[in-house]
């Protein structure tokens, strides 16, 4: 070809330049687990939940909950939301109101009569499952799911457990609670009521493969109190569950509540609801070392309730108690201080703890029992083969949201274990941290208020107090969501390379690194926003 | 007056500060984040790692070309962007791009305008571009002319504030107390003196021509805005960006972007856009800084802090800021 005046090449493109040999660190695309997913009991993968969400795309995330625990709606209402704890939009402003998007996915479902996808091709397996309370219902949903067959047996007149025994309607309707129960017995698990199991091995002869117990704790502990014998005592849990199946006790005008943890709370709000003047907890400690969880604190006092710190109720008698003043020392531990006063009160709620009746298990041979828990290992069977248990029961926190993860890990493991196939969890994801995000690129957009039932209507009816997202803000709040640790396609790195040397696959694929000309300056990951970028030594 | 040349903001999962989303649409997202996008400058450039330059000339020209529907050509001044774009006989540029000397870019997209203009192309668009030192000082006259006639060019100055590309020496643009390779770190006032330079973007608004900006490589979408508008308008205009230089300016390759945002927020570097001589907009600090977080990240001000504190000095930094963040309006 004929050149210009003093041209001796061709002119070419510097694609020729291959500039990736310059590296010698390179950019790697990682996933790193989000503070909300470690933090879940149940083990829900809560951010690809809420990535789903974030588009508008509701029965997706609602499925991909389902994968996880199967009582959304339930959840999305009593849940103490460990993930809100730990969320990392609380360092920017606040935390992602997780299970308010939750609640509005659940309800969401039930309004549309969305039902899980129907279980895999059946074992011929059957499975025992002793309660029929959150453990055991997750437990059966999951077996089921998995091709088991399934039959719970409960002692009670409904199923629910605790969900409707213990925890009052107004933090959770009973229409909600029964339409996430019909939703899992639909699925073919057959439930039989009014069927206590007084003893495990012959029940479990009548053709069981394994079983697994999740009979909960249903006994209010007592504490020795002198009392006269017009005293009225009562405990708890048994007032708690009179609400539901029994005649609603007579707790008189002054009410004290004994005890700090979530059911003293539930109790005084009930006795508030049930007609008393003054509903007065009595706790021996204060209030920063109070079990219960603040924002139940905080809605008894709106509704009326009276705290006492650091008293103990010395004795009791007729319309009256006598209670001694405490004073915490160097330990925290409360000591007495010997002053006293007078207290008038028609009835004493004991919320104590609660203690599991596991007179069903006598006589299993290899079943350890230990301060009143059974004792499991890491797949959550007992000492005895094929007996697996999980819940109240066992050593754990008692939450509704600890007892669905117990169902879903020990429904995996019995399948394992029906199967004879081991099963090793899958390696974790380093965790990802507040550090490891860039928050510029974050709106600053506070969390939704949730909207709550007035204060005085809440003093007399058990009309539910936390009332739900609509659609609009519920969008919002899960777009709230930083995305901790994983990709969520903000072209950040692809728009932010001064070398081109990232391209953009299709929309959900993410994105590929062009190591033929990536020179690893480092801006795609100090630009991610969410912290899914590591740099590495470029290998020698 | 408006906040920002920006986009409106609309609540999407990550604002509007990201290049893209997957949620928003398309129209919303960045020129950088289009697929499509025309890369004027393809890879296997020269430049150095994290090279801030590379960056915002391909930002800048990205979206000039879309906003003129790839009917433009480029006229480069020399420096960096020259040199690493084009090693004979390679090139980077996916457009028309021509290179004449280092102080004459301004006269020769002139030229080209004249050129186009006499041919009754009034849709093909011209740009001219240049670094600070083919800018800000060597080719000021021609600039300063391109203004007076008013000629129907956007100029664009990338400015690293030095010399870079023959190693750093101290250009017009070179900012109080830096060092460079002629304003080292020495004596009882080290690095480059206070009270000197030429802030173009004023000498630019003192011309009374229709659209001055300034802009930072950290505000993608804010310069690309710039870009956009002053593409939908005739006659000169002037664009300035500042672009990290992580070799001249001493500091991580990977805080390119950090850097000029910092450079924004601490109001070192005023983001503003005037009409006709006149301020017409400012991007406000969003996260107000103190210069400090600014220096400290570069090794052209290491001597404020080593061997000993110059608390004189950094107090006079933090009043040139100050007095922007006044004079601008910043907060």
């Amino acid at each position: 070809m004929e050149k210009p005046f003093a041209i001796t090449l061709e002119v070419g493109s510097s694609l020729a330049n291959k500039t990736g040999a310059w590296r010698d660190q390179r950019p790697v695309y990682v996933d790193r687990l989000p503070p909300c997913n470690a933090g879940c009991p149940a083990g829900e993968n809560i951010q690809q939940w809420l990535y789903h969400a974030e588009a508008g795309d509701y029965e997706a995330a609602w499925r991909q909950i389902m994968q996880d625990n199967p009582l959304p709606a339930v959840m999305g209402r009593v849940c103490y939301h460990p993930c809100t704890a730990v969320c990392n939009r609380a360092e920017l402003d606040e935390a992602v109101g997780i299970n308010s998007v939750e609640r509005f996915l659940g309800d969401e479902a039930i309004r549309r009569g969305w039902k899980p996808a129907p279980p895999a091709e059946r074992s011929g397996k059957r499975v025992l499952i002793i309660g029929a309370g959150p453990s055991g219902l997750s437990a059966a949903y999951h077996l089921t799911r998995l091709g088991h067959d399934v039959v719970i047996r409960d002692a009670g007149p409904l199923p629910g457990g605790m969900m409707r025994f213990g925890i009052p309607a107004y933090r959770l309707p009973r229409e909600v609670l029964d339409a996430e129960i019909r939703r899992i017995l639909e699925l073919g698990v057959v439930l039989e009521c009014d069927r206590k199991v007084t003893d495990i091995l012959r029940a479990m002869s009548d053709g069981f493969d394994a079983a697994f117990l999740a009979v909960g704790a249903h006994i209010g502990r007592r504490a020795y109190i002198p009392a006269g014998e017009a005293a009225h005592i009562l405990d708890a849990v048994s007032l708690l569950r009179s609400m539901e199946d029994g005649e609603k006790p007579m707790l008189g005008r002054r009410v004290v509540v004994y005890g700090g943890g979530n059911t003293a709370m539930d109790a005084a709000r009930t006795a508030k609801r049930l007609g008393a003047s003054d509903a007065i907890v009595v706790y021996r400690r204060n209030r920063e070392r109070m079990p219960a969880h603040d924002f139940e604190v905080q809605e008894a006092l709106e509704e009326g309730v009276v705290m006492k710190w650091l008293s103990t109720i010395k004795s009791a008698g007729e319309g009256s108690l006598v209670l001694e003043k405490m004073q915490l020392d160097d330990t925290g531990f409360p000591q007495p201080t010997g002053e006293l006063e007078q207290l008038a009160a028609d009835s004493v709620v004991l919320a104590l703890g609660q203690e599991a009746d596991l007179s069903l298990l006598d006589g299993v041979p290899g079943l350890e029992i230990e301060d009143g828990m059974v004792k499991v290992g890491p797949n959550m069977m007992t000492g005895h083969p094929g007996i697996f248990a999980g819940g109240d029961m066992v050593p754990a926190e008692r939450t509704v949201t600890v007892g669905v993860g117990h169902g879903k890990k020990a429904a995996r493991h019995i399948d394992a274990w029906l199967r004879g196939t081991g099963r090793e969890a899958a390696p974790k994801h380093e965790p990802a941290s507040f550090q490891g995000l860039n928050t510029w690129y974050f709106s600053d957009a506070p969390k939704t208020v949730v909207p709550r039932l007035d204060a005085i209507r809440r003093q007399s009816t058990f009309a539910e107090v936390q009332l739900g997202l609509d659609e609009g803000n519920a969008l919002f709040e899960a777009r709230r969501c930083l995305s901790c640790g994983n990709c969520f396609e903000c072209d950040n790195c692809y728009g932010l390379c001064p070398d081109n040397a990232v391209i953009k696959l299709a929309t959900g694929e993410r994105y590929a690194i062009d190591y033929d000309y990536c020179k690893g300056c480092g801006i795609c990951a100090e630009e991610c926003p969410c912290g899914a970028i590591a740099m590495e030594p470029e290998p020698s | 007056m408006s906040a920002t040349a920006g986009r409106p903001i609309k609540f999407y999962q990550v604002g509007s500060h990201a290049a893209g989303n997957r949620l928003l649409d398309p129209e919303l997202r960045s020129v950088a984040a289009d697929p499509q996008r025309s890369n004027s400058i393809t890879k296997g450039h020269r430049a150095c790692q994290g090279c801030g330059e590379a960056l915002g000339a391909r930002y800048a020209l990205d979206a000039a070309m879309r906003a003129t529907g790839g009917q433009l050509i480029a006229a480069n001044a020399t420096g960096c962007l020259e040199v690493f774009s084009t090693p004979y006989p390679e090139s980077s540029w996916q457009m028309p791009w021509l290179h004449s000397l280092f102080g004459n870019a301004p006269a020769v997209a002139t030229g080209i305008a004249a050129a186009l203009k006499a041919k009754g192309r009034s849709d093909v668009r011209v740009v001219g571009q240049g670094g600070d030192g083919g800018t800000v000082d060597i080719g000021l006259a021609c600039l300063s002319g391109m203004f007076e006639r008013n000629d129907d060019v956007l100029y664009i100055c990338y400015d690293n504030e030095a010399y870079m590309n023959t190693g750093v020496q101290r250009s017009g643009s070179t900012p109080p107390a830096a060092r460079t390779m002629t304003t080292q770190a020495v004596g009882s006032e080290p690095g480059n003196a206070f009270g000197q330079g030429k802030n173009l973007p004023l000498i630019a608004m003192a011309h009374e021509i229709p659209y001055v900006a300034t802009a930072t490589v950290a505000e993608l979408r804010d310069l690309e805005a710039k870009v956009e508008r002053a593409m939908g308008m005739r006659g000169a205009r002037y664009l300035h960006v500042l672009v990290t230089c992580p070799l001249g300016w001493s500091c991580q390759a990977a805080d390119t972007i950090k850097v000029a945002r910092l450079a924004k927020e601490s109001g070192l570097f005023p983001v503003f856009e005037a009409t006709d001589g006149v301020l017409s907009g400012v991007s406000k600090i969003r996260r107000r800084r103190p210069v400090e977080e600014y220096l400290r990240l570069q090794g052209r001000y290491r001597h404020l802090f080593e061997p000993t504190r110059r608390e004189d000095v950094l107090t006079r930094v933090q009043a040139l800021a100050d007095r922007n963040i006044e004079r601008f309006g910043l907060v």
